[in-house]
């Protein structure tokens, strides 16, 4: 049986397919836009297409992500919080910690070692120290969101950001670049400003090893390095990182279609196997 | 003919007012300021200055701004609030309590009959009250800013907006529209939701009678009503609002330059062309 993951981010919105051992056998990501509904719908059949497969091939769709409502083939709606958590325990099972930064939310969580959210926290109030403020960097710079994390490692120093709205940052940058600072020493004040506010909310949930990183920003490997050499220990970063919360969400489907509602508890039951 | 210039370089867009000896307007210019400061700087003087017969040459340069530190031929720089007093009360004599609203930044003074700043707040940390949120959510709903006040206009039941971060709220405002709230009545929210902000830094300052709005922000007719509405009262809207900032630099460069002719520790230079302007620049 296959069974669907779809998470509406605020950016991106990713689908994964799992089979009846919970390995990922389709992910796909299109952009969320204005519709979310349609985003979801092309996440979904970009996978599906992705594996060779139909709609009615898939036995239970989970949705999750801040559009999860709007998911209008989900069977089931859960939240992004207990999806990370099922999402990260699959993919690394000795995490402790998940700091997800996505688009416009920054979420750090905290479980036990069945994956069951302990404690949890989140930016509420703005978008400061989430990807939409490393996209205001890279967009005054007029650079590619995948080129700032190289960039900043280049760096030789790393540049002291005062501002933590996002749309003050652009501001700054704008000031910095006209005094003759360089691109790399700027990024890398703004990854250094960023981990320091995913770090203070680690803090705030108790900080216990393995930390794994999840969310669309954890692609940057400016930002995975800015953190690791902040908190001095590796982080958990899976290839699939992106589509942890689709696939925690995916297991949840699949517990649901194997064992009917009983498994509704987030992360009552252990993955089955891990995902690919 | 001797003129001087006030150059506000905005965080959206770049202004200069050309004024002559008796501080009257000869010229204005505007244009985006994008990533090159100095060049907007340098491109909205001359574009001021073509607008005039030849022959006319700025002797003197105020700037002011968020970039006014990145205009390489400037004599002095002001500060915003101190501008926008000055040149709200030259606009309109009466003005007692000025609210600035630019791309970023909001700011509530209060000036005497001189226009000399008596209080001002601003807001420094977030841009929950500026002209950014109100094109955050022009882009969530893929509009064109000019379009969202006179849309606003229409609402019938206005939809709060609850985010007061600017990022944030451009994602609530594409959730209300999947929700199937209408977009007049979401963007009369937004309008109001800001309004709220800027009257309470007005407030904060003391509301003194009349009240002059300035900056880019103004030519929102959608904000300007939701504003009266909040404040309960008509405010003044000039038409050269948006240039308030560089008339009170222009003025206030007039005033310097007077002292200290005054003082005979300068004369006004001789009149140096837009090449001159240009090869200063270039320093």
């Amino acid at each position: 049986m296959i069974v669907a993951g779809v998470d509406v981010g605020s950016t991106a919105t990713k689908a994964v397919l799992v089979d009846d051992n919970g390995k990922v056998v389709a992910r796909a990501l299109s952009d969320t836009g204005a519709n979310v509904v349609r985003a979801a719908e092309k996440a979904f059949r970009q996978a599906l297409a992705s594996a060779g497969l139909e709609e009615w091939d898939v036995g239970y769709t989970v949705g999750t992500g801040y559009g999860r409502y709007k998911v209008p083939f989900g069977n089931a709606q859960i939240t992004e919080i207990s999806c990370h958590a099922k999402g990260a325990i699959a993919l690394f099972p000795g995490t402790r910690t998940i700091l997800d930064i996505g688009g416009q939310d920054t979420k750090a969580i905290r479980i036990n070692e069945r994956g069951e959210v302990q404690d949890f926290c989140m930016n509420d109030k703005c978008a400061a120290g989430t990807g939409r403020f490393l996209s205001a960097a890279a967009d005054v710079m007029e650079m590619s969101l995948d080129d700032i994390g190289p960039a900043s490692l280049r760096a030789p120093r790393v540049l002291k950001i005062t501002n933590v709205c996002t749309v003050f940052v652009e501001a700054e940058i704008m000031n910095q670049l006209a005094r003759g600072s360089s691109v790399e020493e700027i990024l890398a004040g703004v990854h250094a400003s960023i981990a320091g506010r995913s770090i203070g909310l680690m803090r705030r949930v108790g900080l216990e090893d393995e930390i794994t990183f999840t969310g669309g920003v954890s692609r940057n490997s400016g930002m995975v390095a800015s953190l690791e050499s902040r908190l001095e220990r590796k982080l958990n970063v899976h290839p699939d990182a992106q589509f942890n919360g689709a696939i925690g969400a995916a297991l949840f489907a699949l517990e649901r279609a194997t064992h009917g509602h009983d498994g509704d508890t987030a992360g009552a039951a252990p993955a089955a196997g891990g995902a690919a | 003919m001797k003129l001087l210039a006030g150059v506000d370089v905005g965080t959206r867009v770049t202004k200069a007012v050309l004024i002559d000896e008796q501080g009257r307007v000869v010229a204005r210019a505007n244009l985006p300021t994008g990533h090159d400061l100095a060049g907007a700087a340098r491109k909205v003087v001359d574009r001021a200055l073509a607008t005039l017969p030849g022959g006319a040459a700025v002797s003197y340069v105020a700037s002011t701004g968020f970039g006014r530190y990145q205009v390489p031929f400037r004599d002095v720089q002001i500060t915003e609030i101190t501008c926008h007093a000055r040149g709200a009360v030259a606009l309109a004599p009466g003005t007692r309590s000025v609210l600035d609203i630019g791309a970023m930044n909001a700011r509530a003074i209060r000036v005497d009959e001189r226009g000399r700043v008596r209080a001002f707040r601003m807001n420094d940390k977030c841009a929950s009250g500026a002209g950014r949120f109100l094109e955050r959510v022009a882009k969530g709903l893929e509009m064109d800013l000019e379009d969202i006040g006179p849309l606003s206009l229409r609402a019938t039941a206005p939809q709060s907006i609850s985010s007061i971060c600017a990022v944030l709220a451009e994602s609530e405002v594409i959730n209300l529209v999947t929700q199937g709230h209408g977009v007049e009545d979401i963007l009369a929210g937004t309008h109001e939701s800001i309004a709220g902000r800027i009257a309470a830094l007005l407030r904060q300052v003391g509301v003194e009678q009349e009240i002059a709005l300035t900056g880019g922000v103004t030519k929102n007719v959608g904000m300007v009503r939701a504003l009266e509405s909040r404040l309960g009262q008509a405010v003044v809207v000039h038409a050269d609002a948006e240039y308030a900032g560089a008339l009170g630099a222009a003025l206030l460069a007039l005033r310097r330059v007077t002292m200290l002719a005054a003082k005979g520790a300068q004369e006004l230079r001789p009149q140096s062309p837009v090449s001159q302007l240009r090869e200063k620049s270039a320093q």
